[in-house]
């Protein structure tokens, strides 16, 4: 199947009579295929880029980046087919197979052009590369660290769409023998005025398919754009809704036998052993099957699997998070981040001079605990490992590259005998990057060759061995001078994430020290939706709101006095203030006590900012009921995706502030499913409101920067509301409820 | 043993155990994958569907309790038409997708019995988990239903 797909993509005129282009501009390991198949020179090639147009005019895009419901396959497809003036009517979109090709060098590209230094870090632990080579990377498929749009769209997206639609002009100016000036295009379609011919694209492949696309296509301005901008319905929304939408989960294959797991519940345990025996006589199991760390039961279906093995009398022995608990956790960091940082971040001025001299000085010490991802798909994965050497699987991945190298080094095969199959994911949030899962059901489909292996997480197992995002503690001093301007700014955390410049405020502060300690916990940590933002968002914005108060100022008035160099961070946060009604008061309720919270966050190339409404009631509950977003992305592909990934950054961070907390108690995580760990529901879920700015800067990205505003700015609503400051996450008040006595 | 049950107008026999949930029945035994498994404990919505034209939490029902007609997202129109689905498409409600079969289920039975659900009753009567955070939308969409 993906041979002959893989034919079809490259072919030049294939069979089923489709101009193929594929647009390539990096010299990437495959570089002769793609040279062969695109037919220029590939010597100056720096993107890639994938489009089919067929004799009917029928347009496939091809995008290589995962659906998880971020829109952005929509958005790139957008971004082509405006620059080629397709009718997007004819327009669908393919996901690239998971074949060296089709890896996206262009995102690489786009850290390097765009000026980040670092390589963001959600892309980091599925390499496990410490010090990241970017030619390393090159040859990775990778959605993670909001990236399709702003890089792999803008770097190659765009631009192919722009050739293609030269080579078209070029073709029907060879065809009707008249200078490609005269002609326009529109609606894949070549317009000629002067003779008022016109032909639609599919007719002219043949020609078009001959020609060189340019390396340097001219691509159109905003005010050009009739795709770009446009809230384009996802086509990928009707089959969400009728239940045919096909995720990783929901493969099936003939004879295929469904797997369950357990994992040692202390991290990096052993399995010292177990007893088949008490299960053999379950109904449906089949066998038993040692992994590492873990052990899984192979059933005629998942609840037989799931039971067997929860059944199954295991011993698991060792393990590095032996005998540790949370508070002792917690205890050990905050004695880390008493002492000054091993590694700084930034170091201007001299703040501890500057403290000395400061009229008042402001301490405070925050913590926030591990989470864990919790996406709505429990992880899992499905592979045939056959007699001959080959293997197909299906799964869900932000790493179809990667799914596929797993599968491969499970089965002890070279990559190029697996056929991986990527399906869509009910939810990413970053643990879709790591390959634990698949690396799983590829064992275990080698134990059993020739029967496919569908292995299904529990939700338990889904929670407690996730990769979490790390626990940790931040401690703060801040000075100000007899005016209340803020002069120092000192930071020592613990357990340093990428981006690494996360954990840097915007504001206009001389003197600045911030920095880590090596403090880590032996749990498994990974990229959750904004990664470290997520953490120094909490961190940052709510020391600076500590600060202002300390100041006596208005906490929206002292932020945009310290960003005075600047405009769009303070256009950002004028935005959210005005659209909240900043300062005017909040309507009273009776018995609830009220107040607004701003917090302000750049983060993927994006400057957010919330402004939460809440309220607290008798019982000391905090009930978010309002939230204002305001967001400068640079521009925005699709206004609607735009919205929709604001909100759900922020419902996910929001789950994170109220409720989000994985404990270590023993060594093992107390919490084991929706019922413990709670989660944002449309009870508590707040009305949304977003506000982009297309400030016309550098496109930014969207999936991640809705989320790490959202826990400072209900944190400071509540100081507003009550005059308490929740210095950690999940924020809760002291129940005003006097204990109940115990009933007899 | 065996157990007929009526899935969207087909009567499917199927052999199993009385305790296995409708949830495995439905997508295991029968194949029917659109109802989601989400949690296992009645946590979390995704595996809803109607029995008996009840929304109801599959993971935990046992088949031998079933004595009504079962309707999944599947069933629940030939061709997408029915109003929630509607609704969900054009207010492009689903993200990643996981959690609206069950969403949409426990949209369609109360609105079934109260077509104009106040926000407040349908926080209280719909409390689906949807982790990429639809929230907005699926309010704008069972509201633009009343509107109808
Ligand atoms: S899977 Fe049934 S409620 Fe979660
Ligand atoms: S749409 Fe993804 S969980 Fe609801």
């Amino acid at each position: 199947m993906t041979v002959s797909r893989r034919k079809a993509i490259l072919g030049t005129v294939a069979a089923g009579g489709a101009l193929i282009l594929g647009y390539s501009l990096w010299p990437y390991p495959q570089r002769e295929k793609a040279r062969a198949v695109l037919g220029h020179s590939a010597d100056n090639a720096l993107i890639t880029t994938w489009l089919k147009v067929a004799r009917d005019n029928k347009t496939t895009i091809i995008v290589n980046h995962a659906d998880m419901g971020q829109g952005s396959q929509t958005g790139l497809a957008q971004m082509l087919a405006d620059e080629l003036d397709a009718d997007w009517n004819l327009v669908s979109i393919l996901e690239a197979p998971a074949e060296e090709p089709f890896a996206n060098g262009d995102m690489i590209k786009g850290l390097l052009l765009g000026g980040e230094l670092n390589i963001p870090a959600i892309l980091l632990p599925p390499l496990g590369y410490l010090a990241p080579k970017v030619s390393r990377l090159i040859g990775l498929q990778i959605t993670g660290g909001s990236s399709s749009i702003r890089y792999t769209g803008v770097a190659a997206m765009r631009p192919a769409g722009a050739a293609a639609r030269e080579m078209f002009v070029s073709a029907a100016a060879l065809n009707w023998n008249v200078p490609a000036s005269q002609l326009t295009t529109k609606l894949s379609h070549v317009h000629h005025a002067a003779s008022g011919r016109s032909i639609p694209y599919g007719d002219l492949i043949e020609i078009a398919s001959k020609l060189t696309p340019s390396d340097s296509p001219r691509l159109k301005t905003p005010d050009q754009f009739t795709v770009m901008g446009q809230p384009i319905p996802r086509p990928d929304i009707p089959e969400k809704v009728n239940g045919t939408a096909q995720f990783g989960i929901d493969k099936r294959l003939e004879g295929m036998k469904y797997a369950a797991i357990k994992h040692s519940p202390i991290f990096g345990g052993e399995v010292e052993s177990f007893d088949e025996a008490a299960i053999k006589n379950m109904p449906g199991v089949v066998r038993v099957v040692k992994l590492d760390g873990a052990v899984a039961v192979v059933a005629d279906n998942t609840w037989h699997a799931m039971n067997a093995v929860r059944a199954l009398p295991v011993t698991f022995k060792g393990g590095e998070s032996t005998g540790l608990s949370a508070d002792a956790m917690y205890a050990g960091f905050e004695k880390a981040v008493a002492a000054m940082p091993d590694s700084d971040d930034r170091k201007q001025g001299d703040v501890e001079a500057a403290l000395k001299g400061a009229t008042t000085v402001v301490e405070a010490t925050y913590r926030l605990p591990f989470l864990a991802h919790a996406a709505m798909e429990p992880l899992n994965c499905t592979v045939i490992a056959h007699e001959d050497g080959t293997a197909e699987a299906w799964a869900g991945s932000q790493v179809p590259l990667g799914a596929r190298g797993a599968v491969a080094k499970a089965l002890g095969i070279s990559a190029s005998k697996v056929t991986y199959h990527n399906l869509r994911m009910g939810g990413g949030f970053g643990r879709r990057l790591e390959t634990d899962s698949i690396t799983q059901a590829a064992r275990i489909a080698g134990e059993m060759k020739g029967t496919p292996i569908k292995l299904t997480w529990s939700r338990e197992e889904d929670m407690q061995h996730d990769k979490f995002r790390p626990a940790g503690v931040s401690r703060f001093r801040g000075g100000l001078d007899k005016d209340g301007n803020p002069v120092a700014w000192f930071n020592c955390y613990n357990w340093k994430d990428m981006p690494a410049d996360a954990c840097l405020v915007p504001y206009g502060i001389a003197h600045q020290h911030i920095g880590s300690v090596d403090a880590k916990a032996p749990v498994p940590a990974g990229s959750w939706r904004s990664v470290a933002h997520s953490r120094h968002g909490f961190f940052t914005e709510s020391f600076v709101d500590e600060m202002a108060h300390a100041a006596k100022m208005d906490p929206y008035a002292f932020r945009k006095k310290l960003l005075a160099d600047l405009p769009r961070h303070r256009a950002v946060l004028d935005r959210a203030a005005t659209e909240a009604g900043w300062g005017l008061e909040l309507q009273p309720i009776t018995g609830l006590r009220r107040g607004r919270g701003i917090a302000l966050q750049e983060a993927f190339g994006s400057i957010t900012a919330h402004v939460a409404e809440i309220s607290v009631d008798e019982d000391n509950k905090i009930h978010v009921d309002r939230v204002v977003v305001a967001c400068d992305c640079g521009d925005i592909i699709n206004p609607d995706s735009a919205q929709m990934q604001l909100q759900g950054g922020t419902n996910y961070g929001l789950s994170a502030a109220l409720y989000g907390a994985i404990e270590l108690k023993d060594g093992k995580v107390a919490q084991s499913n929706f019922d413990n760990y709670e989660v944002v529901r449309l009870a508590d879920a707040p009305h949304i409101e977003t506000h982009i700015i297309r400030s016309g800067a550098p496109l930014g990205g969207l999936g991640e920067p809705g989320t790490p505003g959202i826990a400072p700015a209900v944190a400071n609503a509540v100081f507003a509301a009550t005059g308490q400051r929740l210095r950690a996450l999940p924020l809760k008040l002291e129940s005003n409820r006097a204990p109940q006595t115990a009933r007899l | 043993m065996p157990y007929h049950l009526t899935i969207n107008g087909t009567l499917h026999d199927v052999d199993v155990e009385g305790e296995m949930p409708l949830l495995w029945v439905l997508r295991d035994v029968i194949g029917l994958t659109g109802t989601k498994f989400g949690c296992g404990i009645a946590a979390c919505g995704a595996c809803t569907v109607h029995v008996n034209g009840e929304a109801v939490r599959s993971c935990t029902l046992p088949v031998a309790s079933i004595t009504g007609p079962i309707t999944t997202i599947e069933g629940l129109s030939v061709d997408s038409s029915h109003p929630v689905q509607k609704a969900w498409i054009e207010k492009q409600v689903p993200q990643c997708g996981y959690c609206q079969s069950g969403m949409i289920m426990a949209v369609a039975a109360l609105v079934a019995h109260n077509p104009k659900p106040s926000e407040a009753e349908l926080a209280t009567t719909v409390t689906n988990v949807c982790r990429c955070g639809t929230y907005d939308r699926v309010r704008e969409a069972v509201a633009s239903l009343a509107s109808v």
